[in-house]
């Protein structure tokens, strides 16, 4: 995998640090990661132990998974448990916790919930069993919700009548409103969601400079895209800028995808609210599917309970969502809360921050530095 | 600078009670078996520590190796069982047929056994196809045959249509330990130097491919194979050798995971080292899985001393089942029962072990 190594280079990786000290220098600055496969990637590769204490890395909202109410999955459940029905699902769904449990249990109560890896294998499972109901869980940002999108035109076209979408769909302006509206905000910047822009592209945060005078740069996935992408946050700042600008040239376009947006457009209209995991009710920050495709809405063909459950109120989700507290900063962290009994949502996936920082972070910083010493 | 040290004195604290919550037993609290009791990680060890120890305890069993050791008379033998349940049956690189003989001739090797005679118990479905049963009874013929093992004994049952997969299968083997062979996680010391047989989480982006509903096509095949020839000559070679496992189901980051605790020692890995094939990087990569955590069914991982690594790794390349092997980390004092990867980008992280199944990531 040539491709992949080109962007892991430790040598190309240590240029970047030194000049990410340098630009730095005595100073302190607190950047905010907002996708959940930038937190992924932090951790896998370690790369808050190659970073300068003073420069440090906050994770934001950009976690699907973590972003779900503890109602919706109730409601997911429910539908998964209606007699006839295979519900399907994305793997790191399965174990998010709702207020009665999560769909691992109820599949092992004796629901059929299957994993998927796209909504399409969804629709293949409808059109494979003509007698079952089969229902997609569908979850993400302006990432994944194309594919439901064509999923959705597909199983129109085709009239698979057994199919429906049960949509949980959100965008990611709006929590970064919430985020940049919140009092106790103390951030320099931001990375920018790199997989969300290759489709809604770099111009919906232009916000972001203009209202709240912070830097955001586009960054992709890999270790060497986040060091690069700190070193612009840092040079916009040093050279008194503040912008939007992107460092995933490679993939995204300042435009985005406009065939994909127009198919959101078809399929989707915008929540009046919903409400978001640890940041509460956001208006407008939620899709929905268009009345025209109501007969594949499966909010309308089941009976879904739709009872708001209150976070529990050890769960500090909320702060660490918005950057407030670290992971481990949260009371619960670590010992209430673990990945095999995860209290908050940041728990679930490995996107999550807490969950990120217990599988991977969990080192003491100078037992990093000691052994990261002893094998250069 | 006070501020720094500060928060790090906090979050060593939180870091230091984490540690402590980790080590109580794992309890039991799920109602109902999910697949997570299955899959090999801390589940499963729960499962292990709360049900079957406490009911069938005994000192073999206290071991919680692949197998147990048994003194008979002057000699010892290893025992060991395994189940097959792996869907689909036929995968490239080998059949749930190789896999019955060479999980259970391997578990033997890992406790410095040579591999013996085997039981294998079938458990058919009403209605599984004779000539697939007989493909998959050929491949186990020529498995032991190939193990140089002889399946002695085994039994039969049928049962109801839909009251099974088609088909599983048991295999339980016997084997002898030489006189003077000591194997075993008291034996490992700081300085001692972990080594990998090949290339690692073949077998199961094999098979995991091989179900055909990741609309995913690359060229990877299972690495199942008899580990006992390999085995001798690493012990000839290194004599010294401390420890050995199959990382078989959670693969080398949950055995290393099990060395870590049960040494408490850590477990220093070199991801620059780690043997992957470039496909299965690839598909790894695709999927978000780790290839640390996929399963293998024809390596070994073996901690020997400093002095003999060299030797035990020109043993293992010499063989053909070792051709790939390489050092891929050292055993240190500290962080105790952590395993700690070096990242090949020059980072550190922790690789725990694993909840419940890899489940594959959303973006």
């Amino acid at each position: 995998m040539k491709f992949v190594d080109e962007y892991r280079d430790p040598a190309a990786a240590r240029v970047l640090v030194a000049r990410i000290r340098e630009l730095a220098g005595e100073d302190s600055f607190k950047f905010m990661e907002v996708c959940g496969g930038h937190t992924h990637t932090i951790y896998r590769h370690g790369i808050e132990h190659v970073l300068p204490q003073n420069v440090e890395l906050v994770h934001g909202p950009g976690c699907p998974v973590c972003v779900i109410p503890m109602g919706r999955v109730d409601d997911a459940i429910a539908v998964a448990e209606t007699p006839g029905v295979i519900f399907t699902s994305f793997g790191d769904m399965m174990r998010v916790p709702g207020g009665h449990g999560n769909l691992l249990e109820a599949k092992a109560r004796g629901a059929d919930v299957r994993f998927v890896y796209s909504p399409l294998d969804a629709l293949r499972i409808a059109v494979e069993h003509p007698d079952r109901e089969v229902v997609f869980f569908a979850v993400g940002f302006e990432t994944t919700a194309p594919s439901t999108a064509v999923t959705l035109l597909r199983a129109r076209d085709a009239d698979v009548r057994n199919f429906s979408v049960f949509c949980n769909h959100v965008t990611i302006v709006p929590p970064l409103k919430a985020i940049l509206e919140s009092p106790d905000l103390r951030l320099d910047g931001f990375l920018g969601p790199g997989h969300v822009s290759t489709v809604v592209g770099n111009h919906p945060y232009r916000f972001v400079p203009a209202q709240y005078g912070k830097p955001l740069v586009t960054a992709g996935f890999e270790p060497l895209d986040i060091l690069q992408a700190i070193v612009m946050l840092l040079t916009q700042i040093r050279e008194g800028r503040c912008q939007v600008e992107n460092q995933y040239t490679r993939i995204v376009r300042d435009e985005g995808n406009p065939r994909a947006l127009k198919m959101l457009a078809e399929v989707f209209e915008l929540r009046p609210h919903f409400e978001w995991r640890g940041l509460g009710f956001i208006s407008q920050s939620a899709l929905k599917l268009r009345p025209e495709l109501a007969p594949w809405d499966a909010e309308l063909r089941f009976a879904v309970p739709g009872v708001r459950v209150a976070d529990p109120k050890a769960c500090q989700c909320g702060e660490v969502l918005k950057g407030v507290i670290k992971p481990w900063e949260c009371k619960v962290f670590g010992t209430a809360c673990t990945p095999e009994t995860p209290i908050g949502t940041c728990m679930v996936s490995s996107e999550g921050a807490c969950a990120a920082y217990y599988n991977f972070g969990r080192l003491h910083r100078e037992a990093a530095v000691t052994l990261g010493r002893a094998s250069a | 600078m006070t501020v720094t040290s500060a928060r790090d004195g906090r979050e060593s604290a939180v870091l230091e009670r984490i540690e402590a919550f980790r080590r109580r037993r794992p309890r039991l609290t799920d109602e109902v078996v999910t697949l997570a009791h299955g899959a090999g990680g801390k589940a499963s060890a729960a499962l292990v520590d709360a049900l079957f120890l406490d009911a069938f305890a005994n000192e073999p069993l206290s071991e919680l190796a692949d197998g147990a050791t048994i003194q008979v008379g002057t000699s010892r033998l290893a025992f060991s069982t395994d189940s097959f349940v792996v869907a689909p049956r036929t995968f490239p690189g080998g059949s749930i047929g190789h896999l019955a003989v060479h999980g259970t001739v391997n578990d033997l090797a890992m406790l410095g056994a040579r591999p013996a005679w085997l039981s294998s118990a079938f458990v058919l479905e009403e209605g599984f196809p004779m000539a697939e049963l007989r493909d998959i009874v050929a491949d186990m013929a020529s498995a032991a045959a190939a193990a140089e093992v002889a399946i002695v004994t085994g039994d039969t049952k049928v049962v109801n249509r839909g009251a099974a997969d088609g088909m599983y299968v048991t295999t339980a083997g016997v084997g002898v330990i030489p006189d003077g062979r000591v194997l075993g996680p008291e034996l490992v010391r700081p300085g001692d130097v972990v080594l990998v047989s090949g290339t690692i989480a073949d077998h199961g982006m094999a098979v995991m491919l091989a179900r055909g509903d990741l609309a995913l096509e690359a060229d990877i095949r299972s690495d199942t194979a008899p580990l006992g020839g390999l085995v001798a000559d690493l012990l000839a070679a290194a004599p010294g050798t401390r420890w050995l496992r199959d990382p078989t189901r959670g693969g080398v980051g949950t055995v290393c995971n099990e060395l870590a605790h049960s040494t408490e020692l850590a477990v220093v890995l070199d991801e620059r080292a780690l043997p992957v094939a470039p496909a299965v990087t690839g598909a790894c990569d695709l999927l978000g899985i780790d290839p640390l955590y996929v399963a293998n069914e024809g390596k070994v991982v073996a901690v020997v001393p400093p002095d003999q690594a060299d030797a035990a790794l020109a043993a293992m390349r010499a063989h053909p089942f070792g051709r790939d092997a390489a050092v891929i980390g050292e055993i240190r004092s500290e962080p105790e029962r952590i395993v700690v990867l070096l990242t090949s980008f020059g980072g550190t992280r922790i690789v725990d072990m694993l909840v419940g199944d890899p489940l594959p990531r959303i973006c």
